[in-house]
């Protein structure tokens, strides 16, 4: 008997808590994947964020710190340099990562931090039942855009990989999603050259992926795979925004 | 121990931390601290740690917060403003139980108010500018010597009770220049024990460590565990200094520059013979309640002298629970204590004066206000939203 | 010949592997869990090739893949 494929030892036995359908689930194993694979999973040290993210802490079998809502780059800067063996990641969220914690990603990459940010974008609040995220597409409902995003009211989303390859200390920035399997086969493989980009010291790398969010887009699982594809992919085009290797 | 020597506050505080075993430093620009962030910059690396200048004091704590986690002392340093910003940080640290210190070199508020060395940051220290309920040890040095040695103290306590540690100073402290000297040997961190709950990359097959600050159904359980760490530190780790206190008709109360003016008018009582006695608070949390309480039993007056108004007094009234009368002798928002002032505020509550007391009520006195909308200037007419 | 096994203690009941699967092996279990989902199962054991879209899929990493 062959195990061809099973849970990754860095993720725990503790039951995910994120609704049916949700991508932060599928995203969670391709970075456990990614530890066991390079074989630094006892190097890893994780930061979870505010948000659906928040109890990522309890999924992860290395040691995890959670802290305040988008300052995640900002910990796991003050963790890379008290500790420059770790493999250190923030995991964050649309709101967490391009709204609340602007400021943190934007210099972390200036910094070229050597850190792995994992992007989650569904293009909504999640945790807190549905708001507007700054990604949140025009014409998508949300409960604090009743009638739809506005341009003339709420702005346009914004696009954080096309931003941040702006930055000369930003190394590596891929946009990936997770609707398929040849996607999620994709979003492996950025995920994984993300964290062997810090374990060769590259400098700045952030994979931005896009995530299915059944619950708050009020769809069904096939709906909301449907709006991935035909709504976000259109606003956020899939690819590799910048690659540079050692600095 | 060292020879002493002449140092700025903020620069002896820096090296005292250096020579304390801080190996990590975040920081903003912000006067009247940038000395400290300076000195971090310039000597930080040399000592085999890391210095980073944060994007914001926002960024800073939360740096700190990270570093804090894998067990390394780590400190960030500002001046009140920037404190506000680093509420959410040391909120966050306390809930989780992190051990860090921060330096607040105070300056006149609120808002951005001046650069002038102040005290207006006392209720923020000491009930916890962030939100819930939290703790945090806070130190009030009074000279450059104790600003140099006082990072030792911080983090000692901030390692021995897990949680964060504030040096209250202000801007006068950390500008002037004194000799001092550092009473104790430079700590090298990697002769320091392992801390059996920080994250690490050696992990050997223990079990997973995680810092956090989400306790959910745990929260109830979790603030009261803390507040026996709470409790016991009240009871043990109260600090202050006491001059002429044995025999003294009036106890002045008050910490940090403050208390160095009202030694001047310890001083200058004498050559008049009054009997005045200094009471310095030097853990201004946990406040040395219990001692200031048998003092005032023994004194006709107590004398609170704070650069804020009407702050310290509130902590000193608390203690001393009706024992003696309370006055305040306040000068706020960078005002500056002098003996000649206190020494007449002294009197007044010897005398039943008012002079030199502060009282809210009288300073308002027969005060009538009134700030209203006025037809007369035009109607607001374009408030109509949108955009 | 290949099989899957199902965390029915961790599946979600999305379907996202019902989906996925190349050869429409997988179904919904008529057995409510204890979750209160009615679990993804297999339900065309021969037709499965061990193409393992259903574990890429699975948010909840409830699918292992097995060779026999």
């Amino acid at each position: 008997m062959t195990i061809l494929a099973k849970k990754p030892q860095s993720l725990t036995d503790v039951p995910m808590h994120y609704c049916p359908g949700c991508g932060h689930g599928i995203v969670h194993r391709l970075m456990a994947e990614s530890f066991d694979e390079l074989q630094i999973a006892d190097r890893v040290i994780g930061v979870a964020p505010v948000g659906c993210g928040v109890f990522a802490d309890d999924y992860f079998a290395c040691d995890m710190v959670q802290g305040a809502h988008g300052r995640g780059p900002a910990i796991a800067t003050g963790i890379k340099r008290s500790k420059p063996k770790a493999i250190v990641f923030s995991y964050q969220g649309d709101g967490d990562l391009a709204s609340i914690g602007m400021a943190e990603i934007v210099h972390a990459a200036v910094r070229s931090e050597n850190i792995t940010v994992i992007f989650i974008n569904n293009a909504i609040y999640g945790m807190t039942g549905g708001q507007m995220a700054p990604t949140t597409l025009v014409g998508q409902v949300a409960t604090t855009a009743p009638k739809g995003r506005d341009p003339k009211l709420q702005g346009w989303p914004i696009n954080m990989c096309e931003m941040l390859s702006q930055i000369t200390g930003a190394k590596y920035l891929e946009r990936v999603a997770v609707d398929t399997p040849q996607h999620v086969m994709a979003a492996k493989k950025a995920i994984k050259k993300a964290f062997e980009n810090q374990v060769k010291g590259v400098g700045f790398s952030m994979v931005e992926v896009l995530s299915q969010c059944p619950t708050n887009w009020h769809a069904s699982v096939d709906q909301a795979l449907e709006f991935v594809r035909t709504q976000m992919m259109p606003q956020y085009p899939l690819g590799v925004f910048k690659d540079e290797e050692a600095r | 121990m060292t020879e002493k020597t002449l140092r700025k506050g903020n620069e002896a505080l820096a090296e005292g931390a250096i020579r304390a075993g801080a190996r990590f430093f975040a920081g903003y620009p912000i006067t009247p601290q940038n000395e400290v962030p300076e000195y971090m910059s310039a000597y930080m690396a040399d000592a085999g740690g890391a210095f980073v200048q944060a994007e914001s004091e926002v960024a800073a704590i939360n740096m700190v917060y990270g570093a804090a986690a894998t067990g390394t002392r780590s400190m960030t340093s500002s001046s009140s403003p920037g404190i506000s910003l680093k509420q959410e940080g040391i909120t966050y640290l306390a809930s989780a139980d992190l051990p860090c210190l921060i330096v607040n070199v105070m300056r006149g508020g609120p808002g951005l108010g001046s650069i002038n060395g102040a005290q207006g940051d006392y209720f923020q220290a000491t009930r916890g500018g962030g939100n819930g309920d939290y703790r945090v040890i806070v130190l009030a040095p009074n000279s450059v010597e104790e600003l140099g040695n006082f990072p030792k103290l911080g983090f000692e306590l901030a390692e021995k009770y897990r949680m964060p540690c504030m040096i209250l100073a202000d801007g006068i402290l950390g500008q002037m220049m004194e000799s001092m000297s550092f009473n104790f040997d430079p700590i090298d961190p990697n002769t320091l024990g392992k801390l059996d709950w920080a994250v690490d990359i050696e992990k050997n097959g223990r079990p997973k460590r995680k810092v956090f600050s989400y306790k959910g159904d745990s929260l109830i359980a979790d603030v009261l565990e803390r507040a026996k760490r709470y409790g016991l530190m009240e009871k043990t780790e109260a600090r202050w200094e006491e001059r002429n206190t044995e025999d003294c008709d009036v106890l002045l109360v008050a910490y940090g520059l403050s208390s160095r003016a009202c030694l001047e008018a310890v001083n200058k009582a004498k050559e008049e013979g009054l009997k005045v006695g200094l009471f310095r608070p030097i853990t201004l949390w946990p406040f040395p309640s219990k001692r200031l309480n048998e003092l005032a039993q023994k004194t006709k007056a107590v004398l609170t002298v704070e650069q804020s108004l009407g702050q310290l007094v509130q902590d000193v009234k608390l203690a001393v629970d009706g024992a003696a009368p309370v006055y305040l002798n306040a000068y706020p928002a960078g005002g500056q204590p002098d003996g000649n002032s206190i020494l007449t505020a002294v009197k007044s509550c010897l005398n039943g004066g008012k002079e030199g007391l502060f009282d809210l009520q009288e300073h308002a006195g027969d005060f009538a206000y009134s700030c209203e909308r006025d037809a007369s200037l035009g109607m607001q007419g374009d408030c109509k939203g949108g955009k | 010949m290949p099989r899957i096994e199902v965390d029915v203690n961790r599946c979600k009941a999305c379907y996202l592997c019902v989906n996925a699967c190349p050869k429409k092996c997988l179904g919904k279990s008529t057995v409510i869990s204890k979750k209160g989902y009615f679990p993804a199962e297999m339900q065309r054991p021969q037709d499965c090739i061990g193409c393992k879209m259903c574990y890429m899929m699975c948010p909840d990493v409830a699918i292992t893949v097995i060779k026999e």
